[in-house]
């Protein structure tokens, strides 16, 4: 036994498939293989039973009436907040904002925090493997503002070259946007290091995390990193919730976006003043169902040993990679050290679309096309890749499934 | 192999996909028109040299991406080929239908039998417009791609 495997063994991944009722479903006659958890992952029996429980017995809207459903729907959606705080180790509970997910954490720091301080000339350094919710919000500022983008590029093997990234730094960069984890290569970026490069220049950083805070644990205040953007559905949790984590000071400093209820401390006809943070940031109804679902789900992911999960993915990985090193007909893309969970592969004479239809009809789910990344695929020259993502439900026979159905593809299409 | 599988990767079809017909770019085109589907990254231009009845005298096309969107083009380039806009249209509705699974009867016997082998992406949903996105950029190149 190998010691990753011995590490793995504390984390049993067939006992949490049964948390999972969506799993034992079959597609066209055939057992689900579910590897597009990248895309979005399934949610546990607890969540969804919690969400139900909860609109059952304790429902109201929030921080409005007196009465004692809204007394009580407060409470838990406070108590939600809390739950985000800890799965960051953030130092208060009021650096956390409820969002919508992680395009709109993202979205929210663009509006309220950069844009106010963009000079035309300034400058965003991000890099080429960043998801488009962590380009476009800039191109706004760019477009709008005259910002100028500064891309980093990654290695051939997908890693990222900290000192590219420190040069991009200039005295005119307002921001540093970089991924945790690429939803297409898998690379973990050096997210304390990046922070410690940057803060010596002056400059804030943002984290996508939408992908790394589901692959590993993450310690805000650890990494001293001025945003960090979550999103509920890839931690095992509903759609529509996602969070911001800001720092104080910059939450304190920064204007409102969405104008609404619940964001205003008074409103006059020709006065108005804003509630502190986090609520001057969660105008209108939140999703309140949906929060208390978020943290019933980062309860159940913290009930594992997180390092142990980790452990469980990158044997499936490792595992895969193996299987698929065997093709001369298969190209992988992204292979940095130490990377995530995730496999993305362009296979000779098979286009993506091709190969996930007939990956499909053997009840294998992988994700193909262009996975919001298109600088990404500029770089490294394709318009397409299949990828398969891996999560805390999965085991080696969901990669099996997957050679064999690449095996299958290539029977028909070449 | 499923039955499903087999309808829509027929050997017609890879055929098409493999060694597509009328491939390249046609230098004195009248009309032509960019087709571009942003869901997958399939790309297919269609150059056309048209005559009277806006007749089809020659096509050509070039595009990448999966199997389904160049047989179709190809497919489509070697159907079109001789055809005024009239025929040319009722051929497109024809085939809209086809891929579908809709009625396809207002197609004319013999250019329904050809088609045929497309039928099968009816099975498929997800990947129709992969079928179609060669036939709408025609449409376009008529339309509005006069050069």
């Amino acid at each position: 036994m190998t010691a990753q495997s011995k590490i793995a063994a504390s984390f049993d991944a067939e006992s949490a498939r049964g948390d999972f009722e969506i799993l034992s479903r079959t597609v066209y006659g055939k057992p689900l293989v579910y590897l597009d958890s990248g895309a979005s992952a399934q949610k546990p029996r607890v969540v969804l039973d919690t969400m139900r429980d909860f609109a059952q017995s304790d429902y109201a809207n929030v921080h409005r009436g007196v009465h004692f459903l809204s007394a009580a729907a407060t409470d838990r959606y406070e108590a939600a907040r809390r739950t985000v705080q800890k799965f960051l180790n953030a130092a208060r509970e009021d650096e956390i904002v409820f969002t919508k997910g992680g395009t709109e954490a993202i979205n929210l720091v663009s509006y309220s925090y950069l844009a106010p301080r963009i000079q035309p000339g300034d400058e965003i350094v991000l890099t080429v493997m960043e998801h488009h919710s962590n380009i476009v919000p800039w191109h706004f500022l760019r477009e709008r503002q005259g910002a100028v983008l500064r891309w980093v590029d990654v290695r051939d093997d997908g890693s990222l070259d900290i000192e590219a990234l420190d040069a991009a730094i200039t005295p005119k960069t307002k921001l540093v946007a970089v991924t945790h984890m690429s939803n297409v290569l898998g690379t973990i970026t050096p997210l304390k290091e990046i922070v410690a490069r940057a803060h010596a220049k002056g400059v804030p950083v943002l984290a996508d995390g939408c992908q790394g805070a589901v692959h590993e644990a993450v310690d805000v205040q650890a990494l001293d990193i001025d945003f960090y953007a979550i999103t509920g559905h890839k931690l095992y949790g509903p759609t529509g919730i996602g969070a911001l984590y800001a720092k104080r000071t910059h939450l304190r400093a920064m204007q409102p976006f969405n104008g609404g209820g619940e964001m205003i401390r008074e409103v006059a006809k020709e006065r108005i003043t804003y509630a502190d943070p986090p609520a001057r940031f969660e105008a209108g109804t939140p999703p309140i169902i949906e929060s208390i679902g978020l943290a019933t789900a980062l309860d159940y992911l913290s009930s594992f040993d997180r390092k142990a999960v980790a452990a469980h993915e990158h044997d499936l990985l490792a595992y895969a990679r193996e299987q698929v090193s065997q093709f001369n007909w298969l190209k992988v893309i992204g292979d940095a050290p130490g990377k995530g969970a995730i496999l993305s592969f362009e296979a000779e004479g098979m286009h993506a679309h091709d190969l996930a239809t007939i990956l499909d009809r053997e009840g294998v789910a992988v994700r193909a096309g262009h996975h919001c990344a298109q600088p990404l695929m500029e770089r490294f020259g394709v318009t397409s890749t299949s990828r398969a993502s891996f999560a805390l439900y999965n085991t080696r026979a969901d990669v099996d499934a997957l050679i064999a159905g690449l095996h299958k593809a290539r029977g028909i299409l070449v | 192999m499923d039955n499903a599988l087999r309808e829509l990767y027929q050997e017609v079809i890879l055929d098409h996909s493999r060694h597509p017909r009328h491939h390249g770019v046609l230098e004195d085109a009248s009309h032509k028109a960019e087709g571009y589907n942003p869901l997958c990254g399939d790309r297919v231009t269609v150059y056309l040299k048209l005559g009277e009845d806006n007749r089809v005298s020659d096509i050509k096309f070039v595009g990448k991406g999966c199997a389904i969107s160049q047989a179709s083009a190809s497919m489509m380039t070697d159907m079109l080929k001789g055809r005024t806009a009239a025929e040319a249209d009722r051929l497109m509705t024809g085939f809209l239908h086809l891929v579908k699974g809709e009625d396809a009867s207002n197609l004319l016997e013999d250019d329904r039998e050809r088609l045929e082998v497309m039928g099968g992406i009816s099975e498929f949903p997800m990947r129709v417009k992969c079928a179609t996105l060669a036939w709408h950029t025609y449409k376009n190149a008529v339309e509005e791609g006069a050069t």
